[in-house]
């Protein structure tokens, strides 16, 4: 069952002029939060913003002792929820409704773990990486944004022993263009005996260029989606993907439920 | 304190129901509301066949609303009354189906299945979606397709039956006495009204349609007026929605003359607000002195004010 807490804002960085990571006290939605999953947030009182706004969990934060007290969202401006998002002040309460879907499944190792973010699709992967190394799945982070500026958390993913291969679209920090283009050459390099398990977040672009190219050398990938979300809870039918179901015909799945994390190779790529 | 009502024959234990297509099929939901605790819950619009609906996006955002055009994606009848009318049925829920067609004779099969199945309470008639091309709204939009809808229905089914109307036409009030002339047993009224919303950064639609629906509570004092106009027209109960968000405005539609309100819109906002709706009427029937709330219905008081300031 999803808890809707009335969640004080305990923190804001900003981290550029768009992007900031905002930590709420959630104790109980950080408890229940598995990697891939999300929370509803609505920002502001009133109804103008009228609907809550899908965010992934970024990270779970937890006292001393290691216990969960709440949880970050990493935010970027780019409507009216998420300039408030970005403005938001300690001590404000903020409405997050969570758990919400359907999160990562965590491999085992030997298989490696090969995690695609694009830009604010960085945010599922942070508590992913963390799972991941609990369970001591060797883990690289492909991560592209437009430049060195937006690439964000490095030194935490570093710290989880997570290898990094970094792409902005201006070669100011890592390989110049896309990230999906050192995905391609390492996906090329891998032994095929080697098993893998892609993972993917980011622009629509980028994820039907990870799983077009995850699927043309046969490797599994699951990628979280972001779509307009209404509810989150399966009630508007507002999130749809397009995925074929397995009998040759397509279905629009709700990504609110059946994901936010899908199977790359189902979902019809426009 | 009586919270219940009635719509016809059926009887409610409260006026407050989960609104068609804002609810999904009832069991999205179990796990965050009591179902047997609301008046009622309009499953999402049912055709005979399952459908897809719409590409995304398929809502976007306006000032205190939203603009939907989902298409009627849905798993069809027949899958309603296997995966979906047991639970229901389990959990004690009042059903009201939404039911579509794209002929009368689509709507005549639909009312017969459901007659049959065990543990629907009520039929209500979507003449009025205004994001199809066919079926639905043109019912709406004629007087005589919805009095030919409802009349075809009522021979086929002794469940009460509630029309929805569309608010995208001159006069609701005069569709609303065909549905009662046609032997309808309520009206449920208003579905969205029709709206745009484009990008002027690429000048397209921000909507897959083009157009869609507008909810929310942008929409809330036109609806109120609607239910006032067709109060004063027909005698058959009256269930009112559009942009309800919290107690006082399922008040405002019932004092307007709503026997029994929808909320829908508010839902995606704060899915846990059907226990607060219920405490808010409460509290307001404790501060008035009302023992049944079926009492404040139609109770609008419109006579002229005295001591008016009049300008000579």
């Amino acid at each position: 069952m999803p808890i809707d807490a009335a969640a004080e804002v305990i923190a804001n960085h900003p981290l550029s002029t768009d992007y900031n990571v905002l930590a709420l006290a959630a104790p109980a939605i950080a408890a229940a939060a598995a990697p891939g999953q999300f929370v509803m947030v609505k920002a502001g009182a009133g109804h103008d913003p009228l609907l809550r706004r899908p965010f992934s969990v970024f990270e779970v934060l937890r006292d001393e002792r290691g216990a969960p007290t709440g949880i970050s969202l990493l935010n970027k401006r780019i409507g009216v929820s998420t300039d408030l998002i970005y403005k938001a002040q300690p001590g404000e309460r903020i409405a997050c409704l969570g758990p919400l879907g359907r999160p990562f499944t965590v491999v085992d190792s030997p298989t490696e773990a090969w995690m695609v973010a694009g830009g604010v699709g960085l945010a599922p992967f942070a508590t992913l990486a963390e799972a991941l190394r609990a369970r001591g799945v060797r883990s690289t982070l492909f991560y592209g944004a437009r430049r060195a500026q937006e690439l964000f958390h490095l030194d935490f993913f570093r710290g989880l022993g997570v290898e990094l291969v970094l792409t902005t679209e201006d070669g100011s920090l890592g390989e110049r263009g896309r990230v999906v283009t050192p995905l391609e050459r390492r996906l090329a390099a891998q032994s095929a005996a080697a098993p893998v398990m892609i993972y993917a977040c980011g622009p629509e672009g980028m994820l039907a260029a990870a799983a077009t190219t995850a699927a043309r050398f046969d490797r599994p990938c699951q990628v979280s989606v972001e779509r307009i979300m209404g509810c989150g809870l399966g009630g508007c039918y507002s999130c749809v993907v397009r995925m074929r179901n397995g009998h040759g015909g397509l279905h629009h799945v709700r990504s609110c439920i059946a994901g936010p994390v899908l199977p790359g190779n189902q979902i019809v790529w426009d | 304190m009586d919270l219940s009502v009635r719509i016809g024959s059926l009887a409610l234990k409260n006026p407050i129901i989960a609104a068609s297509g804002c609810f999904g099929y009832g069991v999205e939901y179990a796990d965050v509301v009591d179902l047997e605790s609301l008046g009622g819950i309009a499953v999402k619009g049912l055709f005979l066949a399952e459908r897809e609906g719409h590409p995304a996006p398929r809502i976007v955002e306006t000032p205190a609303g939203m603009l939907n055009a989902i298409g009627l994606q849905g798993i069809g009848v027949r899958r309603f009354i296997h995966e979906k009318l047991p639970e229901l049925r389990a959990r004690k829920a009042i059903v009201i189906v939404n039911i579509c067609g794209t002929t009368v004779d689509e709507y005549v099969e639909l009312a017969r299945i459901l007659s049959d199945a065990e543990g629907v309470a009520a039929l209500e008639l979507n003449i009025s979606c205004p994001n199809i091309k066919e079926g639905g709204i043109t019912f709406g939009c004629s007087l005589r397709g919805t009095f030919d809808v409802v009349s075809a229905v009522r021979k086929v089914t002794g469940l009460p039956i509630l029309p929805k109307l569309t608010p995208n036409v001159t006069d609701v009030a005069s569709f609303a006495r065909a549905a009662e002339e046609a032997g309808a047993d309520a009206v449920s009224l208003v579905n969205t009204f029709l709206a745009m919303v484009i990008d002027v950064e690429t000048r397209r639609p921000k909507i897959s349609n083009v157009v869609g629906g507008l909810s929310g509570p942008a929409i809330r004092p036109i609806a109120v007026r609607m239910v006032y106009e067709c109060r004063q027209a027909v005698k058959i109960p009256i269930v009112g929605m559009g942009g309800i968000a919290n107690a006082r405005d399922a008040l405002e539609f019932m004092i307007a003359g709503a026997a029994a309100v929808q909320v829908g819109t508010a839902n995606f906002v704060d899915p846990f607000i059907w226990p607060k709706l219920f405490g808010g009427i409460r509290d307001y029937m404790q501060r008035h002195q009302i023992a049944r709330i079926a009492d404040i219905v139609g109770t609008v008081d419109t006579r002229a004010r005295d001591n008016e300031w009049i300008s000579s």
